[in-house]
């Protein structure tokens, strides 16, 4: 795979996909495949029930990236894969930073850096504290380097990014609206399956009684009811 | 890779290019900068990620291509491309001479691959249905072996699994009952499945095994040979006594060397009803001709490699 290195930028891809056991793994290997390093993963339920929301960072090419998530389209598990630049979504994180208690009592510099970064102190005890940082990778990063600049770091960890797009499309209830309304079995006007294919056998679109029962229009389960 | 001559130059001379249900490997392309660089593409398949991920098509199609073709076709007036269709015949004529003709009809010599393919494909029923195993021996049965009825072939193409030809035979046998099965495999990619003997012996898949023996992974050689100046690293082989391997599992089994008793051999294959092992002594460093060497244009074949 040809990169060109000048054209790499961040992107982040939001993936949905069944809540299944072995589907990240699915995922990830499209960029391992690929070799294009993972900078971020985040995974957890989203807001729709049985369904599981992603969020990854790469840094990378806009043709790889195309392709990565055409990829991941691909999975029969996963619904939805869409990437963003910086400034398509929303972006936070969570950071914690470990730090000495008797540095943070000693050393002026640290709570008027905590203040300037408008992080909180959230555990002091006699011998660490912890603080908290909610907001952009930037703002993260640099309080890192300033507490480290004043060697009061003893841990740090970073959720890695979630995101919410800024598009007015929302996509994902999109999507699962328009399967549920050619798929789904709430179809009084009998509309088709598409792609014109009746388990019953018959290959045309002519209205007979089987579009009138509810439970037996194309190939749906009774479970897919909305 | 591989491939026949004009097909490879003519894809860089043509204004049009139609790939249906095609991924453009590697194995077809050469180097993707200097593919089909003047010519559009119409590009249909069933799979949306395929447009793209390659080559970009002018046109993409996508669909069951059973239905898409049809959906153009029909809405085109037939065509006589005679001057571009003729324009192929003094490259054909060119292959046959520096490639084909000596890999078919050689004066001397040990046998080569190419003549025993030919020669079975000769004398085999038009229903046959030949299966290969992966490297040079499936390469030249496809070059050889004479087609003339559909689902014809059964090859790990893209995946190119050693091993695969026994197993796909004695499943071909059993899918086709009423055709002749021929497994062209090599002595590395027999050994890699040899088991299957067992599987033959037991049901009584009346499959034609041809092994083609070189004593090396022919295909990996080739390549030493053109990169790495012959050191053959780890692709010389020393064979068992096919002889007493097919005795062991009650198969019949019949050795030959002589390009005069090629022929008969094979007949005495072909006529036993049943499994059959004909183990094709060839020659050892044979090269498969023409190619396109690694990292050059599709339009670049070369016809031999040095001393060959």
């Amino acid at each position: 795979m040809n990169m060109n290195n000048n054209n790499k930028k961040l992107y982040t891809l939001i993936v949905h996909s069944e809540n299944i056991a072995g589907i990240l793994n699915q995922v990830t290997a499209v960029f391992t495949r690929r070799q294009v390093n993972i900078e971020s993963l985040n995974v957890s339920a989203s807001s729709i029930p049985g369904i599981h929301r992603y969020t990854i960072t790469a840094m990378t090419d806009s043709e790889s990236v195309a392709k990565i998530a055409a990829q991941i389209k691909k999975k029969v598990d996963v619904l939805q894969c869409q990437y963003y630049t910086d400034s398509e979504i929303f972006m936070q994180e969570v950071a914690l930073y470990k730090v000495v208690t008797g540095v943070l009592t000693d050393n002026p510099q640290i709570s008027s850096i905590i203040r300037k970064y408008d992080a909180k102190l959230i555990e002091v005890n006699s011998t660490f504290s912890v603080i908290e940082k909610t907001g952009r990778t930037e703002d993260i990063t640099a309080l890192n380097k300033e507490l480290s600049a004043q060697g009061a770091i003893l841990q740090f960890v970073s959720s890695g990014r979630v995101a919410i797009t800024r598009a007015r499309i929302e996509h994902v209830s999109e999507y699962l609206d328009n399967m549920a309304s050619r798929y789904g079995n709430n179809n009084p006007n009998g509309r088709n399956n598409p792609n014109g294919c009746n388990p019953n056998g018959s290959n045309s679109n002519d209205s007979n009684s089987l579009n009138d029962n509810n439970s037996q229009n194309g190939c749906n389960s009774p479970n897919k009811e909305k | 890779m591989h491939g026949n001559l004009a097909p490879n130059i003519k894809t860089n001379e043509c204004d049009l290019l139609i790939a249906v249900g095609m991924r453009f490997s590697d194995r077809v392309t050469g180097t993707l900068s200097t593919y089909a660089r003047q010519a559009k593409i119409i590009h249909l398949d069933i799979d949306k990620s395929e447009f793209g991920k390659n080559v970009k098509p002018d046109v993409a199609v996508l669909g069951d291509c059973r239905k898409t073709l049809k959906l153009i076709t029909e809405r085109m007036a037939k065509a006589d491309h005679k001057e571009w269709i003729e324009s192929f015949k003094p490259l054909d004529k060119e292959e046959f001479d520096k490639v084909i003709n000596n890999a078919l009809y050689p004066a001397s010599g040990p046998l080569k691959m190419g003549e025993v393919v030919k020669a079975v494909s000769d004398q085999s029923p038009d229903n046959s249905i030949l299966v290969t195993d992966v490297g040079q021996n499936q390469m030249f049965s496809a070059r050889y072996f004479k087609f003339r009825s559909k689902r014809s072939i059964v090859t790990s193409g893209g995946l190119g699994t050693m091993g695969f030809c026994l197993p796909a035979a004695i499943g071909a046998a059993f899918g086709a009952p009423e055709r002749m099965v021929f497994a062209f495999q090599g002595d590395g990619g027999f050994q890699m499945n040899i088991q299957e003997l067992g599987t033959v012996m037991q049901t009584g898949a009346p499959v034609k095994m041809i092994v083609l023996n070189n004593t090396y992974l022919g295909n990996v050689r080739q390549w030493q040979q053109m990169m790495f100046n012959c050191r053959y690293s780890c692709t010389h082989m020393m064979n068992p006594d096919y002889s007493k391997v097919a005795a062991g599992y009650g198969i019949p089994y019949k050795r030959v060397e002589k390009r005069e008793e090629l022929k008969d051999s094979i007949a005495e294959m072909i006529n036993f009803k049943g499994a059959f092992i004909l183990e094709v002594i060839v020659m050892d460093e044979e090269n498969v001709m023409p190619m396109i060497p690694p990292g050059n244009s599709v339009d670049n074949m070369i016809f031999s490699l040095a001393g060959n």
